[in-house]
C-alpha cells in the first residue's frame, strides 16, 4: 500500500542543484525532478483507512531556492506541466447523463437572441430539467427545437457544447430559407410538426419580448391549450394531473396566480437555477418529414434603422463609449454614427465637457446592458466596470496593455485611438456592404 | 379613393384598466393606445370607421372607465360615438362572446392591448381570436406606415428601442406595444354625451380561471451568485468582483487597420451592425 514511502531515496546532491539556480546542471535536474513529483503520491490510504496527505508534495522550488506552494495553479502549471491535466480536470468535472430511451420528452424552444443561448434560455432548461428528471426511475429527456442559423460562434463545436452543459439531450434544429428573420407563421408549422411527430408532454418558452412570448401564446393557441404565462416557480404537487403545479404573474405583476401546471408554459427568468453539474447528450435530432410550407401572410421587410443617437443608453444593444484617452472627438462621433453605436462615456470624458451627463456610464451613471460594449480609451475604473457588468462582449481601444479594462475585455486592440477610429470609418467607408446602413443612418 | 365600397373598418377591443397605484377602475393604458392608433388611420384612410367592442360586465365602475375611450372623440363620424358592451356574468371567458361577434360582422383590422391589466392578463386573447378566426396576429405594434387595398405596412417594436418593418395582408389581428404614440387625454363632454350601447351576448363561464388561488404578488426572492468551485482562491475571487483577466484576445503591435479588421469582425459576428 505505501510502498512508495518506503522506497524514497533522498538525493542530497541533486536537491542542492535544484536549488541552486546558477549550478550548470540546474534546468535537468529541476526537469528530472518534476517529471518524478508528477509521479509522486501526494494522497493515499493509510494502513487504518484514513486519507494521508504528503504535505511536501505540493509546491515547487522557486527561483532562489525556496519552496513556493502558488494555489493559483498557474506556476505549478508552468513548473510541472500540471496545467493542462488540472484544467482538463476542471472541464470534466461535470457528470456526464446520457438517455437513451426517454419515457416522455420536454420540448424547451429557446430564444437564443443572436444566436447564442441567453440566461433566460439557460433558466428554462434547468426548469425542463426538473421537470425531466422528477422520476429517477423513468427518465426523461429534454428536447430544444432551435431555427435556423444559430451557430455563427465556433462553427458548430462550441454551440453543441453549450448546448450540452445547459442541459439539452436531443437537440432539433429546423432549417430551411424560410426561417430567418420574423416568419412566425413558419416558426410555428416546424413546432406543429414536432408536436405531431414527438408529442412533447410540456412545451416551455420563455416569456420574454426576444420572440418566446409571442411564439408561445401562438402555438398554444394553435394546439387548443391554455398555457401558464409569467410563471416563475414550479413545484411538485401530487393533487395536481400533471403531478406540478405553478406560480404565475397576472394582472400585469400584481397578482401572484396558483394553478396546476399546464401543457405549455410560458416562463419569466430565474424560473429555475441553470443546469450546472451535469453534462447531456445533445444528440441531434431531425423529423422524418419537413414541415409543410406554411401559407404567409406576414413579411417582414427587415429591421428599421434607428437613430442611435436616441435609444436609452440603458437599453442600447451597441454602445461605443469614450473615455479620457479620446483625443480626436470629431472623429468618435463620426465612428459612432458610421457604426450606428449608441454614445456612451466614462466620468471623466463626462466633467471635462466632452460629453453630456446622461451618457455617462458606471456607478454613478447608467447601468448598461449592451451585447457589445466598445471602451475607447477608458482605463477601467472600478466604478465604470460596475456599470458594463451586464454587457456582453466588451471591445477595448487603449494604449495601455495593463489597464484593468482590458482585463475585462473580449477583445483588446493596443493603439491609438484617434487612428484605429480612423481606420476603422476607412474600412467602413470602403466596404459597400457596411457602409450602406452606415449612410441610411447619416441621411437620417 | 379605395377601390373598396366599404370603408376601413377598424374594431379596438378595449378592456377595463386598473390604476397602478389607486387600484380604480379606468381606461387600460395600452388599450387607449390601441384607440389611437387606430384613430391615426384617419390620417391616410378618411374613409376608416373605428368600432369600440368590450366584453364584460355592466355596472357602474366599468362605465366610467369605459367611457374613458368615448372621450377621445375629435369631432364626429370617426365612429367613436358609440360603444358596443357585449354583456358577460362575472367569471365569464369573453373570448367566445367576441370571436362570435367579431365573425358575424368581420373589420378589417383587430387592434387590441398586449394584456389586460386586471384578471389573468395572459395576453393570450388576441392570440385565440386571431387563431378562431383565422386571420394572422402581429404583435408590438407601434406605428402603421401605410394601407394599400388589402396590405399594412406597419413598424413593430423590439427589444432595446429597435424597430422592424413588417407587412400583414388584411384582415389580421394586432396587439400594441407600450411604444406607442401615447393616447390622447379623456375629454368629459364626449364621454359624457357618448352612448354605450348593451348587447346580450354568448356567456360562457371560464371554469379553469375559478379552480385557482389567487393572491397579491410576493416579491420573487433574488437570486443569489453561487460560486461552485473547488479552489477557495477561485470561490474568494468571485465574490471579491474585481475583474478578471483571461477569456480575451489581446492585439498588440498591430496597425490601426488590423486592429480595426478584429474589431469589425466581432462586431459582424455579433450582427449588431445593421
Ligand atoms: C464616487 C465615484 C463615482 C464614480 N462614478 C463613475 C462612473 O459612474 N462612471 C465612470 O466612468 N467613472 C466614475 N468614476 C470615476 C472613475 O473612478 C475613473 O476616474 C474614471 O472612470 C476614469 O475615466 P477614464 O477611464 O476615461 O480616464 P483615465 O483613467 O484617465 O483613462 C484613460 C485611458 O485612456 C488611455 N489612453 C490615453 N490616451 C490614449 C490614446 N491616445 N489612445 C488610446 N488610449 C489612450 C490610457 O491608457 C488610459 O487607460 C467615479 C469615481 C468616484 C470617486
Amino acid at each position: 500500500m505505501n510502498r512508495e514511502i518506503d522506497t524514497i531515496r533522498r538525493d542530497p546532491r541533486r536537491e542542492w542543484i535544484a536549488r541552486n539556480r546558477l549550478h550548470p546542471e540546474h534546468l535537468g535536474v529541476l526537469a528530472e525532478l518534476g517529471r518524478q513529483g508528477a509521479s509522486a503520491a501526494t494522497e493515499w490510504m493509510g494502513p487504518n483507512g484514513v486519507i494521508r496527505k504528503n504535505p511536501h508534495a505540493p509546491g515547487f522550488t522557486g527561483p532562489n531556492g525556496l519552496k513556493r506552494i502558488d494555489r493559483s495553479g498557474v506556476q505549478q502549471a508552468a513548473a510541472a506541466g500540471r496545467g493542462a491535466g488540472h484544467r482538463m480536470v476542471a472541464a470534466d468535472e461535470r457528470r456526464r447523463v446520457t438517455i437513451e430511451a426517454p419515457a416522455f420528452l420536454v420540448a424547451v424552444v429557446p430564444d437564443m437572441p443572436g444566436g447564442r443561448l441567453s440566461s433566460h434560455d439557460r433558466d428554462l432548461l434547468g426548469l425542463a430539467r426538473q421537470l425531466a428528471d422528477a422520476d429517477p426511475a423513468r427518465p426523461c429527456a429534454v428536447l430544444a427545437v432551435a431555427f435556423g442559423e444559430h451557430n455563427r460562434e465556433g462553427g458548430g463545436e462550441l454551440k453543441e457544447q453549450a448546448f450540452a452543459e445547459a442541459g439539452v439531450d436531443r437537440l432539433l434544429t429546423i432549417e430551411g430559407d424560410g426561417h430567418t428573420g420574423f416568419v412566425p407563421e413558419a416558426w410555428l408549422a416546424g413546432l406543429v410538426a414536432v408536436e405531431r411527430e414527438l408529442a412533447p408532454r410540456h412545451w416551455l418558452l420563455p416569456d420574454s419580448a426576444l420572440g418566446g412570448a409571442d411564439l408561445g401564446r401562438r402555438l398554444a393557441a394553435r394546439l387548443g391549450e391554455r398555457p401558464a404565462t409569467g410563471v416563475w416557480q414550479v413545484d411538485a404537487d401530487a393533487t395536481a394531473p400533471s403531478g406540478w403545479r405553478c406560480t404565475a404573474r397576472g394582472a400585469v405583476d400584481r397578482l401572484d396566480i396558483q394553478r396546476p401546471l399546464p401543457r405549455v408554459v410560458l416562463a419569466l427568468a430565474e424560473c429555475a437555477e441553470p443546469v450546472s453539474e451535469t453534462r447531456h447528450a445533445a444528440e441531434a435530432m431531425t423529423l422524418s418529414q419537413s414541415p409543410p410550407e406554411a401559407l404567409s401572410r406576414i413579411e417582414d421587410l427587415g429591421q428599421v434603422a434607428v437613430d442611435p443617437a436616441g435609444v436609452a443608453l440603458a437599453e442600447a444593444e451597441f454602445i461605443l463609449s469614450a473615455g479620457n484617452g479620446v483625443k480626436d472627438w470629431e472623429g468618435f462621433h463620426h465612428a459612432a454614427r458610421m457604426l450606428g453605436a449608441t454614445e456612451g462615456a466614462s466620468r471623466v470624458a463626462v466633467d471635462d465637457g466632452f460629453m453630456p451627463r446622461d451618457r455617462q456610464v458606471g456607478a454613478t451613471g447608467t447601468w448598461v446592458t449592451a451585447r457589445v460594449y466598445v471602451a475607447v480609451g477608458i482605463s477601467g475604473a472600478i466604478q465604470h466596470l460596475q456599470g458594463i457588468q451586464g454587457c456582453d462582449k466588451v471591445v477595448a481601444i487603449n494604449r495601455d496593455s495593463g489597464c484593468d479594462m482590458i482585463k475585462r475585455a473580449d477583445l483588446a486592440v493596443i493603439g491609438d485611438s484617434s487612428s484605429i477610429l480612423a481606420a476603422l470609418v476607412d474600412v467602413l467607408e470602403r466596404d459597400p456592404a457596411l457602409t450602406r446602413k452606415g449612410e441610411k443612418q447619416d441621411a437620417a | 379613393m379605395q377601390p373598396e365600397s366599404r370603408g376601413l373598418e377598424v374594431a379596438v377591443l378595449v378592456s377595463v384598466g386598473r390604476h397602478p397605484v389607486t387600484g380604480r377602475a379606468r381606461r387600460a393604458d395600452q388599450d387607449a393606445r390601441g384607440l389611437e392608433l387606430a384613430l391615426s388611420l384617419a390620417a391616410f384612410r378618411p374613409d376608416s370607421r373605428v368600432r369600440l367592442l368590450h366584453a364584460g360586465q355592466r355596472d357602474d365602475d366599468n362605465e366610467t372607465a369605459l367611457r374613458g375611450y368615448l372621450g377621445m372623440a375629435r369631432g364626429v363620424g370617426t365612429g367613436l360615438e358609440r360603444l358596443t358592451l357585449l354583456e358577460q356574468p362575472e367569471g365569464a371567458d369573453v373570448v367566445p362572446a367576441l370571436a362570435e361577434r367579431l365573425a358575424a360582422t368581420p373589420p378589417q383590422l383587430v387592434v387590441t392591448g398586449a394584456r389586460a391589466e386586471q384578471g389573468e392578463g395572459s395576453g393570450l386573447l388576441p392570440y385565440v381570436l386571431a387563431e378562431r378566426l383565422g386571420w394572422p396576429l402581429v404583435n408590438g405594434l407601434v406605428e402603421v406606415e401605410s394601407i394599400e387595398d388589402d396590405r399594412m405596412t406597419l413598424l413593430q417594436a423590439l427589444p432595446r428601442g429597435q424597430r422592424r418593418r413588417i407587412q400583414v395582408r388584411l384582415p389580421a389581428v394586432v396587439t400594441v406595444d407600450g411604444a406607442a404614440a401615447p393616447a390622447r387625454q379623456s375629454a368629459f363632454g364626449p364621454a359624457r354625451r357618448g352612448s354605450i350601447k348593451v348587447e346580450a351576448a354568448l356567456a360562457v363561464p371560464d371554469e379553469a380561471f375559478a379552480g385557482w388561488t389567487l393572491s397579491p404578488a410576493r416579491k420573487r426572492p433574488r437570486r443569489l451568485k453561487i460560486v461552485k468551485s473547488a479552489s477557495a482562491r477561485d470561490r474568494f475571487k468571485a465574490a471579491a468582483g474585481k475583474a478578471q483577466g483571461g477569456g480575451g484576445q489581446l492585439l498588440t503591435d498591430v496597425t490601426p487597420e488590423q486592429a480595426a479588421e478584429a474589431i469589425l469582425r466581432l462586431l459582424e459576428e455579433e450582427g449588431v451592425m445593421r
